[in-house]
């Protein structure tokens, strides 16, 4: 087992109700994948015992701060790891219960995948909504709607299919590329790593396989060139005395030697003449990589900007039109201004106007509130101090993002995806 | 560069220097805590390339505890050297005899949570802003809920149940006076991820890390580096071992593990075979479930 170089990297997120078995299937993912250590399954073991359960409890392998193992749930966002020879995985594993709206956004902002389990006994749910939307609205461009607890419905198919046939009716409202379905028994391992032998019906493929499946690579927007400049490498040394290195991660595109860019909010252009990678010089690089580019001319670039292509430039603008998700437990205050944190910019904004809070039980827009509380999520629109330069989220995650800190307290109190 | 594939390595790497950069342009004055383990090590590294062709900009902090492996102190000297950076040692010991901390007593003694006071002690007197550890989520339980940046409020305390959100690749270090962030870089890199690349990379370890004979204390199931600061038992048994470890950190809490290894190549094939996480053999995180939480609630690293 000496791999490792070779393989990719997928982030998912897992969604749930309460009580859908979400870290048992985690538990049970890293468990069969044989991803487990020994001290590790020590540990819950002597845990099962003291609570007098008969098998091994894999849902006590996720459940991580002290206080959820007294309350018996998860409260926060945890990433777990886990890798086959084929990828190695990162789960955001947040908690599935309704005042925790913010966590599963937090979990989702980085995912390229979403797990949605559903309980087989009970069908799609408001809260199989909930997330499914959240998936959407986030821009998650895999779903794996896994219906659990098969075991507790006899393996039937005929429940299956009513409940893969009345997810689809739903989703077809959603913005969501692709997603697939999975019958499965996280408590008992059926089609999460081994196909299941009580499900002889179902000729798809295995949770694990589906991971290892998914197309990653083929996400990235190879297109649109986007740099946000995190900051100026000046060496001022001897060997490097006039040295000016625009250092920052590439957010999307590809970027070569002596192409033409133009740095904004500025409108200067220049050529670039030196790209460096992580390990030296390079002709070209791409999103996501780390580097710093030497451009032939003198430009005034500092920490906020962006570079991007001459022919192929961001919007630029003062006014934003946002769907927000609140999360502060202070609603928020129409006649405060919040730091607006986008790409590596800051400045200060006013959020004008709400148009509309999601009513998240029926999908619906409720109008005329011109509010928002914590866990809500609302369309708005947004006056800032100095000009954004944007894409629309939907195009770019990176360079359509951004978080609202609070003037006093510096609370991360909302985040955004612009329209 | 054609196909425009991006490995694990890559990316983990392209993130972690993200991380660094975002630090350096948030901060005013950031320290880069240093163990002289193979985790901080990397940490180093990545700065190294994050700043190319400038200077790491942070300062190295070294919270010695008095218990040190001497080849720990005899690599980090020298990597200080390479790198021209500035090192500061904090000395837990200076906070034993000015009675800022108590000294643990007892078989088992050891001065891990002791740390946790000189760190921050350390952190208030040179304010520093941001302190840079090289702690990966897949360490251990609480460890898995840390954010890249953490906030720390004026007496250095974590709050589990209170972290900002992060989101996306956005960091918010905003912080009111004498309040510090701790920042994570290799959050999301696991064991096996660090050791290939470190392998890839060819980077250079302390030599504890490889296969050796030295004498040893066999405790139970612990196997300790026999030294001045181990308190013997009477079921201990001292003999020579071939070892090596999986973890640096104080002689007096660092288990060893009887390993041939002797090139990074067959270190990696004993972890990915390896039937124990890394810190199972690090007799702090025993004490309790809990234990690791506890610690960090105070203010450990």
């Amino acid at each position: 087992m000496t791999r490792g170089n070779k393989i990719e990297l997928l982030r998912f997120t897992t969604a749930g109700s309460v009580d859908d078995g979400k870290s048992t299937l985690i538990g049970r993912l890293l468990y069969d994948s044989k991803s487990i250590f020994e001290d590790q399954l020590k540990a819950i073991e002597k845990t099962s015992e003291r609570r007098g359960l008969k098998s091994i409890d894999l849902s006590l392998l996720t459940d991580g701060l002290k206080d959820e193992r007294e309350q018996g749930i998860t409260i926060d966002v945890a990433y777990r790891y886990f890798s086959t020879p084929k990828r190695k995985f990162i789960i955001a594993d947040s908690p599935g219960h309704i005042q925790y709206t913010r966590n599963m956004v937090t979990g989702a902002s980085t995912a390229n995948a979403a797990l949605i389990l559903v309980d087989a006994r009970k069908g799609v749910v408001e809260q199989t909504k909930r997330h499914s939307y959240l998936a959407s609205l986030l821009q998650i461009q895999h779903v794996i709607v896994c219906v659990n607890k098969m075991d507790l419905v006899e393996f039937n198919e005929d429940i299956y299919e009513e409940i893969i046939q009345s997810y689809r009716d739903f989703a077809s409202k959603l913005d969501i590329k692709d997603f697939d379905f999975i019958p499965i028994s996280a408590l008992l391992g059926d089609n999460v790593v081994d196909k299941s032998k009580n499900m002889g019906w179902y000729n798809g493929p295995t949770l694990l396989y589906s991971l290892e499946n998914i197309p990653v690579s083929n996400d990235f927007n190879k297109l649109d060139f986007r740099f946000p400049v995190q900051t100026v490498i000046r060496p001022k040394s001897a060997d490097f005395h006039d040295f000016r290195g625009y250092a920052g991660r590439i957010s999307s595109g590809i970027v070569r030697k002596n192409d033409e860019v133009v740095a904004l909010p500025s409108g200067l252009t220049s050529k670039v003449i030196a790209i460096h990678g992580p390990n030296g010089l390079v002709d070209e690089a791409f999103a996501p990589m780390s580097v710093s580019i030497e451009l032939e001319d003198d430009l005034d670039i500092s920490r906020g900007n962006l570079i991007s292509k001459v022919n192929n430039t961001p919007n630029i603008s003062q006014e934003l039109d946002a769907m927000i998700c609140w999360m502060d437990s202070k609603p928020l205050n129409l006649t405060a201004k919040y730091f607006i944190r986008h790409t590596t910019h800051e400045a200060k904004c006013l959020i004008k106007e709400v148009v509309y809070v999601m009513d998240l039980n029926e999908l619906k827009r409720v109008e005329g509130l011109n509010n928002l509380k914590m866990n809500e999520i609302g369309r708005v629109k947004i006056k800032t101090t100095q000009p954004i330069i944007y894409d629309s989220y939907r195009k770019n995650k990176t360079t359509g993002s951004f978080i609202l800190v609070e003037e006093g307290s510096f609370n991360t109190v909302a985040s955004g995806m612009i329209i | 560069m054609s196909s425009y594939i991006f490995t694990h390595l890559d990316e983990l790497e392209s993130e972690s220097i993200f991380v660094l950069r975002e630090t350096f342009a948030q901060f005013e004055n950031p320290c880069l805590l240093f163990s002289g383990g193979k985790d901080s090590i990397l940490v180093a590294h990545l700065a190294k390339k994050a700043f190319y062709p400038s200077k790491i900009p942070f300062t190295f902090l070294h919270i010695d505890t008095g218990h040190n492996f001497i080849e720990t102190i005899d690599f980090r000297d020298k990597l200080v050297n390479e790198l021209a950076v500035n090192l500061l040692v904090g000395s837990v010991q200076q906070s034993i005899d000015e009675g800022k901390v108590i000294e643990e007593k007892g078989q088992n003694a050891s001065r891990n949570r002791a740390q946790s006071v000189t760190l921050l002690e350390s952190i208030e007197k040179n304010k520093f802003d941001a302190a840079i550890g090289g702690a990966r989520r897949d360490e251990e339980k609480a460890r898995a809920k840390e954010r890249f940046f953490s906030h720390r409020d004026d007496f250095g305390q974590w709050n589990p149940k209170n972290q900002r959100p992060e989101l996306w690749n956005i960091f918010n270090g905003k912080k009111q006076l004498g309040e510090h962030f701790r920042i994570f870089p290799i959050s999301n890199w696991t064991e096996m991820d660090v050791w290939n690349y470190i392998l890839r990379e060819k980077i250079e370890l302390p030599s504890l890390y490889f296969s050796h004979e030295r004498e040893v204390v066999i405790r139970e199931d612990m196997i300790l580096a026999n030294s001045e600061f181990i308190k013997p038992l009477t079921n201990d048994v001292v003999k020579n071992e071939i070892v090596r470890f999986r973890t640096i950190g104080d002689l007096t809490i660092t288990g060893a593990v009887r390993s041939t290894a002797i090139t990074l190549q067959e270190i990696i094939n004993e972890v990915s075979m390896a039937r124990e996480t890394e810190r199972g053999n690090r007799a702090d995180d025993q004490r309790s479930e809990a234990s690791m939480e506890e610690r960090k609630k105070e203010g450990y690293f």
